[in-house]
């Protein structure tokens, strides 16, 4: 039995609601889009300009000094073999809108994470925001990202950002929380003000768990520019993408194991740096 | 502890009161009615931190608020830099409210008048030694050079050169708890604020610590208020005491006053388990001395002082009263008897001798044979008076009272 109530129209005013911000806002959209353009292409072909040997040996230096010379010689092994399968050219691709997305969702979610820290109020209304944003299927940021940027590496950084940035909220907010409530009572009883106390106590003591965020945000970050290849992003995505409407599983895979070898590299080396030198700890 | 000091008073507390709870004017309506504590609490939900404190600090002491757990001693030197927000109440410090001080205004005082030194040492645990001890004047903006100078300096005071590249992670509890009086002291403020400072260190480190404290305290002069819940601490640092019970004072005096005259049953209670021939010291049971020979004086005039005061021997003193020695009235009279113009050949120096802090229960085993009371001189070796047999017998007498 049908019951007569009316279907609440709320993709419709969804989509009423994009559609007067792109019309309203492309002078907005177009200038992000601009800049994040120049950014990507800038950083690209920086990339590319360098020989393939030269960048291997530059990602294993770092592997090296942050964290172990073995870590060092799985980076050589792992890049060695993504350049042998022929996947440099989309790895650095994918290493590019990695880098830029997690930048800017960095840059976004800090003062976003310390206020939330600060206030309770801005805490207990950001929270169930990002909750919305880490459960709301990723694909569907891809939709109304093409209105806004179009098709193309853009409007995968626009979805990689807001898909990735929780953690870097959550991990801030969290760190900033954490730091023991007695030494915010010994920096004000020496007359510390909140601005003294944030970047000379707080943030220093918090700084392990944020870099945890910043290293799930890169992860995510990663997942989510392979999935924007459905809107035209360019890299390992979308080599896996090929594989897909063309049925061949063996480049799939290829294109899949150049991803986790370039994850793996990621997310050892952010972790070496979240732990500073013993000496120091 | 001296006269003077009464005249200067560095923060004057008046009617100082702090509820926690939503509905302070409730709790304060219900204090005012006469209601103590836990019937406020019982009714309301609110609870009374602090009732109407009224107390002076003077420049230079080191006083000791003491109390049990929830007698409020924490919430009181919390509300005296404002770390908690005083519910009603004036703290007055070089003429300046400090409840009615703006926000900036608050931050300035604090730099200028208070640091702290906490019960769990509350170091940065990023910032090495030497950054530690910067950082009261890191926050005032002084510029690193004579920071660092500051720094070095109370380092040092604490003993602790040699340590400054060291992390607060490295150093044992005593240690860390030095610097965090190194942190207090650089600041340079005018007033010290100690928060069961050294609670959480071993006894024998503890007993290390209060004595350096005392040491510090009288070669800086520094005007200190000391938290404590042990009475036995309280007493060997305290000028003066402080004694919170349910947040309200029950008792102000000097460690003896508190002692020797409790104020009432809670007060006694406390202080049953304190050894008190160890507190009493020389001072207290002090007597004049009714004459002294000076070592010009002949043999004649000495006689005739001792006669005069029925005394069989008397203390030859120097210029300044500094003490040269004891004559006997059998020497002297034989001198008088030879025809001899001087005592100096007579002065004998087997007597016993103490300084005025010289605790009780030594005294007692020092006198002698000879039965000569004990000559009580100061540091200068001038002569204060004596300390005879039975005042310390009545002094011991007067301890095992209590």
């Amino acid at each position: 039995m049908a019951i007569d109530i009316p279907r609440i129209p709320l993709g419709d005013g969804i989509e009423g609601g994009l559609d007067f911000l792109t019309s309203h806002y492309s002078v907005v959209t177009r200038g992000i889009s601009r800049v994040t353009q120049s950014g990507i292409t800038v950083l690209n072909d920086g990339l590319m300009w360098l020989p393939e040997w030269a960048l291997m040996a530059i990602i294993a230096l770092i592997c090296w000094r942050v964290a172990s010379w073995r870590l060092g010689v799985g980076a050589v092994l792992g890049l060695a073999l993504i350049w042998n399968l022929g996947l440099w050219d989309p790895m650095i691709e994918t290493l590019t809108l990695v880098v830029i997305a997690t930048v800017v969702a960095v840059i976004i979610a800090m003062p976003l994470g310390v206020l939330a820290a600060i206030s309770d109020r801005f805490y207990s209304v950001i929270m169930p925001v990002l909750d919305f944003m880490q459960t709301m299927p990723a694909f569907v940021y891809l939709i109304p990202a093409i209105p806004f940027f179009g098709i193309g590496s853009v409007s995968a950084i626009f979805a990689t950002v807001i898909f990735s940035m929780p953690p870097a909220i959550r991990f801030t907010t969290l760190g900033i929380r954490q730091v023991p409530k007695d030494l915010i009572e010994a920096a004000d009883a020496f007359g510390a003000t909140r601005s003294q106390k944030l970047i000379k106590i707080q943030f220093p003591l918090s700084l392990p768990t944020i870099m945890a965020g910043i290293n799930q945000t890169i992860m995510l970050a990663l997942s989510m520019v392979v999935i924007a290849a459905m809107i035209g992003a360019d890299g390992l995505g979308s080599e896996v993408w090929r594989a897909i409407q063309r049925l061949r599983p063996g480049d799939g895979f290829e294109a899949g194991i150049a991803v986790v070898i370039l994850a793996m590299l990621l997310d050892r080396i952010t972790q070496a740096i979240r732990k500073p030198s013993k000496k120091t700890s | 502890m001296t006269e003077t000091d009464e005249t200067n008073i560095k923060i004057q507390v008046r009617g100082l009161s702090k509820v926690f709870g939503s509905q302070p004017k409730k709790a304060l309506e219900m204090r005012n009615q006469g209601k103590k504590r836990p019937e406020i609490f019982e009714q309301t939900g609110q609870t009374l931190g602090l009732s109407n404190i009224d107390f002076d600090v003077h420049e230079g002491e080191l006083l000791v608020i003491m109390g049990l757990s929830g007698s409020g001693k924490s919430t009181l030197i919390r509300c005296l830099n404002r770390l908690i927000e005083p519910t009603e109440g004036d703290i007055v410090i070089d003429g300046q409210n400090i409840p009615s001080l703006s926000e900036k205004e608050l931050l300035e005082c604090r730099r200028r008048h208070f640091s702290m030194v906490f019960q769990n040492f509350a170091l940065f645990p990023h910032k090495t030694v030497q950054e530690n001890a910067e950082y009261g004047l890191e926050v005032r903006g002084i510029e690193k050079k004579s920071r660092v100078e500051s720094a070095r300096n109370s380092l040092k005071q604490v003993g602790l050169d040699g340590w400054e590249d060291a992390y607060p992670s490295q150093l044992s509890g005593g240690m860390q708890q030095r610097v965090g009086l190194a942190r207090a002291l650089a600041n340079d403020s005018t007033v010290m604020l100690m928060d069961e400072a050294f609670s959480a260190l071993d006894p024998l480190i503890r007993k290390e610590m209060q004595q350096e404290l005392i040491e510090l305290q009288h070669r800086m002069k520094k005007t200190t208020i000391f938290i404590t819940h042990d009475l036995d601490e309280a007493i060997s640092i305290g000028d003066r005491i402080i004694l919170l019970k349910d947040g309200e004072v029950v008792q102000m005096g000097t460690p003896e006053e508190i002692l020797t005259r409790p104020a009432d049953d809670y007060v006694a209670r406390f202080v049953e388990g304190v050894d008190m021939s160890r507190i009493f010291t020389a001072n207290s049971a002090l007597r004049p001395v009714r004459a002294t020979a000076r070592e010009s004086d002949g043999p004649r005039t000495v006689l005739r002082k001792m006669s005069d005061n029925g005394l069989d021997s008397i203390y030859v003193i120097g210029r300044d009263r500094t003490l040269l020695g004891i004559v006997s009235v059998d020497d002297v009279d034989a001198a008088a008897r030879a025809g001899k113009d001087t005592i100096n050949e007579l002065i004998q120096n087997d007597f016993p001798k103490a300084g005025p802090d010289e605790p009780m229960n030594n005294l007692f085993a020092m006198f002698n044979d000879k039965s000569y009371p004990i000559a009580i001189v100061d540091d200068n070796q001038r002569l204060l008076g004596v300390v005879v047999k039975g005042a310390v017998l009545e002094k011991l007498a007067e301890a095992g009272e209590h």
